[in-house]
């Protein structure tokens, strides 16, 4: 198993690398000439001479490698710049707002695999019968549910009408509910029909039926043969819901005044700070790369095959 | 465990086909005595297996038990007192018979659990059953995950498993299929001794007449879901009376004249 | 008890099925009426979308506005008809790239195959790995706000998912005997993939972009609403959703209108791709769920 993992840990280098890459030539080879954006956000007038100075003084006259290579010397170095519009430095701004975004988007992780798992289990337990309807139902208003309006919706229902949740801002526990079930509704609905079809699928193996025939118990049976395996495709899953919480997340912190990176990041978007632009992404591609890390490490850890197969090619 | 007869009586199978249904199983009567070995055999798809997953009430989905009534000495029993208790069951194809990510250890104390034995002695009768299925090297074994072991293997440990739980009656479900023949001979080897040793009576579910006149004390004909002709394994040999049970045995003659049961009778 | 054991129900009789199941045929309605009202909106439109009446601000539903109005008077009926143009126009614009795209990236690898293919997959491999909405940021990042530009960002961000499929379907029949035969016939590689290659693709091309569209609507709608795609005048859902914002706790039935037309457009489109991927194309499961 640890060799498993340092393998995989050192695969993210090369990965990071190219993301690196593609997230630098990208901003820089687009429609716009960040000169011009850093004289804008600066509030000085765009004079061919003020042009000038700004590319030499951003080092935009070098050749666009050694241009990346400076930048990636100095991100290792935890140097991400500046930012065009506040001149504060980009990475100690950011890591202000991230916990914000992270707690959230932990919480509606949580919520989306202790809600799903449970209704996906009711459902396949009682296929084609009224749960297994009820969570149909669910699972096809959450996949068409834009996340935005189910905020302003709960928002409309808990605070306004009924009073028992705060609208906005971060403080209490009672702050993260609305926003983080918003985020979570999607993918925990997705997630309930896919546990639901693996379980199935798993239940008409033989092997379950062999355990049956040496009298092990129903209960047994189901949790230790069928939804014990058919946990795999939803480790799988959760990797991918990762990304999608993570970018409901962005979306929903503006409903509720949440002050997690989101609104720093649309607003440095909306601004074209790219130095911002560009820690923003790595940062979350850095977040969602070893979110999938632990991700295939607990699969390895719940799959024998997956594991024994990789320590044998040490 | 003193049940010394198991009789299955009337069972029946039903399914939904084309909006009507459909008898697979028709009112089949089996009775297995303790240390004989009763072979049902027949075409692929007469329902062979299909007696064998109604009478323990495991049946395929779609399909579902309409009547029949399971007997132990004299005692109607449920499916599910009857599971691993008092019939043990052997699959064909074990690969897939186990669960792919729980180890054999996972697998053996699981069965002994599910019949309600304590831990003490668990490890001591894992051992003596895995060892009487010819399965040597125990600790190394009851490490492995089905992925790691041979089909012949994983067939010991079924046996193995079958033995631990000291049923008296064993379900063999075509328990040779898809080994190679070295293999197949051993296993049936074992099935012999095991029947004699521990007196087990098995029920042995086969198309393979060879391995009826290797193993079988009498034998129950299947065709389209009922029993066609029951009787020792010689008249059923020498004296076919229903046409496929005739058709079973010119079959096998012609492939192995040899091997005929006249031959170990002598 | 678990019905695990039991019985699955027995299929219903084979028969004459009809090519779509009625809920199939009930979101094909409901889709066709939400494309004729993005179609013939601003000749249905009772009032000029952006005509503003200071003078009836914030209005409840009446006989003039059926839905009421907004904050600056302007009828809340006629901005939604004109924001279904929005919204389905770009979709629409935005699937043709992804599918041109995809066809033309995932043709050209699985074709040409070799190291072309191996680069391109590669490539595809890291916007597979990402999640859309923070690619499609990104892209928003560095081409600029506005919806051309949200459009291309989404395109850009989705066109991996659809050249891998078409690469997957071209690279297994490129060896079939009708491709070399046609191929010995003299017949040209960009015919071929013309008349045998992309015909084969297109089944599972209309699943998945029929699935998708509900998808891109939530991401242009989504953008639109951070701010970063249309901008304010311009009637479009999520544009209305950020506008009615501010009075969320005074005049909720600002935000109910526009979400609700999103929520029954984005179900409508889902509902026909689940309906069309059934009788298309019954493997294809959950393996497109971003």
């Amino acid at each position: 198993m640890a060799g498993f993992i340092v393998r995989r840990v050192l695969l993210l280098v090369p990965m990071l690398l190219v993301a690196s890459l593609i997230i630098f030539l990208l901003l820089r080879l687009g429609p716009s000439d960040p000169a011009m954006d850093y004289l804008r956000l600066s509030k000085l007038p765009p004079t061919p001479e003020a042009l000038e100075e700004a590319r030499l003084f951003l080092g935009l006259d070098r050749p666009i490698a050694v241009q990346y290579l400076d930048w990636l010397w100095r991100a290792l170095h935890l140097d991400f710049g500046v930012s065009y519009a506040t001149r504060r430095p980009v990475l100690p701004d950011l890591l202000l707002f991230l916990p914000a975004t992270l707690q959230l988007a932990g919480l509606a992780l949580m919520l989306t695999l202790g809600i799903s798992v449970p209704l996906g289990m009711w459902a396949a337990r009682h296929r084609d019968r009224l749960p297994d309807q009820i969570v149909r139902l669910v699972a096809f208003i959450g996949v068409s549910m834009p996340n935005f309006w189910l905020g302003f919706l709960m928002v409309l229902l808990f605070s306004i009408e009924l009073g028992w949740l705060p609208a906005m801002g971060r403080g209490s526990w009672m702050h993260m509910i609305m926003p983080a079930s918003a985020i979570a509704f999607m993918s925990l609905a997705i997630n309930a029909r896919l546990l639901r079809a693996s379980m199935l699928e798993v239940a008409g193996q033989r092997h379950v039926v062999y355990a049956r025939l040496r009298g092990v118990p129903e209960k047994t049976v189901e949790r230790s043969h069928v939804l014990r395996n058919a946990l795999l495709p939803i480790i799988t899953a959760t990797g991918m819901h990762v990304g999608e919480l993570i970018g409901g997340t962005l979306i929903i912190e503006s409903i509720f005044g949440w002050p997690g990176v989101g609104r720093y990041a649309v607003s440095a978007i909306f601004n074209r700070d790219y130095p911002v632009i560009q820690c923003f992404t790595l940062l979350m591609v850095g977040i969602f790369v070893l979110c999938n890390l632990l991700v295939d490490i607990a699969y390895a850890y719940a799959d024998p095959r997956i594991r024994l197969s990789a320590e044998g090619v040490e | 465990m003193t049940s010394r007869c198991l009789e299955i009586s009337g069972l029946t199978v039903r399914t939904m086909c084309d909006g009507r249904e459909r008898e697979l199983v028709s009112g089949v009567d089996l009775a297995l005595e303790g240390g004989e070995v009763l072979a049902l055999v027949g075409a692929s798809g007469s329902g062979k297996s299909m007696t064998c997953a109604a009478a323990l009430d495991v049946l395929p989905p779609g399909t579902w038990r309409a009547g029949g009534t399971v007997e132990l000495d004299g005692q109607v029993r449920t499916a599910r007192e009857v599971r691993g208790a008092y019939v043990a069951t052997i699959l064909q194809n074990p690969r897939s018979a186990f669960n792919p990510v729980r180890t054999m250890r996972s697998h053996a104390h699981e069965t002994l659990r599910a019949l309600g034995m304590g831990r003490s002695g668990r490890n001591a009768r894992v051992e003596a059953a895995m060892i009487d299925a010819g399965l040597e090297d125990v600790p190394r074994i009851l490490a492995l995950h089905p992925f790691e072991m041979s089909g012949g293997m994983l067939q010991r440990m079924m046996v193995a498993l079958a033995l631990m739980s000291e049923a008296p009656f064993l379900f063999a479900d075509e328990p040779t299929t898809d080994l190679d023949l070295i293999v197949q001979r051993e296993i049936l080897d074992l099935l012999e001794r095991l029947k004699k040793t521990r007196g087990l009576g098995i029920l042995l579910v086969t198309h393979d007449m060879g391995v009826v006149a290797r193993l079988a004390d009498r034998v129950a004909v299947m065709d389209a879901g009922r029993i066609v002709e029951t009787g020792p394994v010689m008249d059923v040999f020498h004296r076919p009376a229903h046409p496929t049970t005739r058709r079973l045995v010119d079959a096998h003659l012609s492939l192995y004249p040899t091997l005929s049961p006249a031959e170990p009778a002598t | 008890m678990s019905d695990l054991a039991l019985p699955e129900k027995p299929a219903a009789a084979s028969g004459r099925r009809p090519w779509l199941s009625l809920t199939g045929r009930f979101a094909l309605a409901l889709a066709a009426t939400i494309i004729a009202v993005a179609v013939f909106g601003p000749w249905l439109t009772p009032h000029d979308p952006n005509a503003m009446d200071l003078t009836a601000r914030l209005d409840g539903p009446s006989a003039a506005h059926w839905l009421g109005t907004d904050h600056l008077g302007r009828d809340i009926l006629s901005r939604l008809f004109v924001g279904a143009r929005v919204s389905l126009g770009s979709v629409a614009v935005t699937l043709s790239l992804i599918l041109a795209l995809g066809i033309g990236i995932g043709g050209a690898a699985g074709f040409l195959g070799g190291r072309t293919d191996q680069v391109i997959m590669r490539c595809a491999d890291v916007f597979l790995t990402f999640p859309t909405l923070v690619l499609a940021l990104f892209m928003v990042g560095m081409l600029g706000t506005g919806l051309v530009n949200v459009v291309i960002a989404i395109a850009l961000s989705h066109w991996a998912w659809y050249a891998r499929i078409v690469r997957g379907i071209v690279l297994s029949l490129k060896h079939r005997d009708f491709i070399l035969a046609s191929r010995l016939a003299g017949t040209g590689r960009l015919r071929i993939f013309w008349t045998h290659l992309l015909p084969a693709t297109m089944s599972q091309l209309v699943v998945l972009a029929t699935l998708d569209i509900g998808h891109i609507m939530l991401h242009v709608s989504g953008l639109s609403f951070l701010g970063l795609g249309i901008a304010a005048p311009t009637a479009e859902w999520g544009v209305m959703l950020n506008d009615a914002r501010q009075f969320v706790w005074t005049e909720p039935h600002l935000m109910i209108w526009p979400g609700l037309a999103l929520f029954i457009s984005v179900m409508a489109f889902n509902l026909l791709g689940d309906a069309i991927r059934d009788r298309l194309d019954p493997h294809l499961r959950m393996e497109h769920a971003h």
